[in-house]
């Protein structure tokens, strides 16, 4: 694990002194980490659609995965687009976590069309500033569709910022809704948290 | 004679096909530059936004209802076979789309493919080629052979009845209607077998998948504004072979650096 190379650890110097105010980590992103992280997040879902327990827990399940294995940070920030910057540190805390919730009340309630189904990691490759690892799906019945993991060492952990399944990004999607949301509640970022809230 | 038939409706087919495609070429509009990955280019929203609430009114009246008394009423083993077998009588059209996209490998995959499901398979009824590690199928519509020869994507589009789309899209589909070898070969009332095959699959998928697509039409809040996102991310995804490297980073719109708490 700690078997860094000369350049390795140069390259982690820099990082560090680049990213100095979050956690130290170890070495830079590399691809057997990335896929790490997936097979981790991967195996905890598999686990919990062969549980078969009833919607409410597998809710709570999800929360704590997405909250261990995601950066509900840069996701909720992302979903909120320009209206963050507008967003107060405190409303940015409370977005944040009403967003939290209410994905894991959306997705997670849909975990049992995954009875029977089964997940696998198949790949992984750096794109730009992130690793890309790839999974396959097998749902019952349809033919195995592809899920990306998009994960990222920049907020000092590694954690994935997105989950791409067949081209669609929960992220861009959530962005859709988040600003739809935002809309019928007349630009307004108190609203939209207790929207959220209520919502998912 | 009969011969002399064919090779003139052949004739007549690339003649058509040329002519959708300068069509094509024309008719598509343009879209603004830089658009990312999943903004879509919409002009027409207003009237598209019409079909969008005619279409919904279409699903919770009649869609919805039928595909979900249909996935629960017909065993799941028999829904799996049915939707096979309209998969399997679309292949020969995907064939002729990757041929026409000079992708001669996953034409060739493909034929294998349907060779192997209409007779191991038992016409289609199960996927023997899958069994036997031949790749999935391209599922090759004219929409991407449209895509492959740069016609631009156009406008987005709601049909009605069919939902999403795009200008490119639509002469594709209106092409596709003519590009599957078999609705020339066979006569009625097996012609009929793989439209009807397709439109079970179909209510087969709203009622499997009915929390998924009652999400995104009755528990979003602009339906209209989700149906298209997700429309226009697949189709690009579809189209580019399933690369993800054109995603931006949302590291790189943080002002403040993170992990303060």
């Amino acid at each position: 694990m700690f078997h860094i190379s000369r350049r390795g650890f140069i390259a982690t110097a820099f990082a560090g002194a680049f990213f100095s105010g979050t956690k130290a980590h170890a070495a830079a992103l590399t691809t057997e980490r990335a896929k790490a992280l997936v097979d981790q997040v991967v195996g905890e879902i598999n686990k919990v659609i062969a549980s078969g327990r009833s919607v409410n827990s597998m809710i709570k399940d999800f929360e704590r995965i997405f909250n261990k294995y995601a950066d509900v940070n840069i996701i909720a920030r992302s979903t909120l687009g320009p209206d963050s910057r507008r967003a107060s540190r405190s409303q940015m805390r409370s977005f944040t976590t009403a967003f939290r919730g209410y994905i894991a009340r959306k997705y997670g309630k849909r975990f049992r069309e995954f009875e029977g189904g089964k997940i696998e990691v198949t790949g992984v490759r750096p794109v730009k500033s992130w690793h890309e690892v790839k999974a396959r799906v097998k749902l019952r019945g349809s033919s195995p569709f592809q899920v990306l993991f998009l994960v990222s060492d920049r907020s000092g952990k590694d954690l994935f910022f997105d989950l791409v399944i067949e081209g669609v990004s929960l992220r861009l999607s959530e962005r859709t809704e988040i600003t739809a949301i935002m809309d019928r509640n007349g630009g307004s970022i108190d609203k939209t948290i207790a929207d959220l809230k209520r919502s998912g | 004679m009969g011969k002399r038939f064919s090779t003139n409706s052949i004739l007549k087919a690339k003649a058509a096909l040329v002519l959708v495609a300068c069509l094509a070429f024309a008719g598509c509009t343009k879209a603004p530059p830089g658009q990312s990955q999943d903004v879509a280019f919409d002009p027409y929203e207003r009237q598209n936004r019409k079909t969008h609430a005619f279409n919904v009114a279409l699903d919770r009246n009649l869609y919805r209802p039928v595909g979900t008394s249909y996935s629960d009423f017909v065993p799941d083993e028999f829904e799996d076979m049915i939707s096979r077998f309209a998969e399997n009588l679309s292949v020969p059209s995907a064939v002729v789309n990757s041929v026409l996209q000079g992708n001669i490998r996953g034409a060739a995959n493909d034929t294998l493919r349907f060779v192997v499901n209409s007779t191991a398979g038992f016409f289609g009824f199960f996927d023997a080629a899958t069994e036997m590690n031949i790749p999935a199928g391209t599922q090759a519509d004219f929409g991407q052979t449209l895509h492959v020869w740069g016609v631009r994507e156009g406008a987005y589009i709601e049909l009605p009845v069919l939902g999403p789309s795009s200008e490119r899209r639509t002469v594709g589909i209106v092409v596709d209607l003519f590009t599957n070898p078999l609705t020339y070969i066979l006569d009625f009332p097996e012609n009929v077998y793989g439209t009807a095959a397709s439109v079970s699959s179909s209510l087969s998928n709203r009622g499997r998948f009915s929390d998924t697509i009652d999400s995104i039409l009755y528990e979003s809040a602009d339906s209209y504004a989700q149906a298209r996102s997700l429309y226009i991310q697949n189709r690009r995804f579809k189209l580019g072979n399933g690369s993800g490297g054109e995603f931006d980073d949302p590291y790189d719109a943080l002002i403040n650096p993170i992990g303060e708490e």
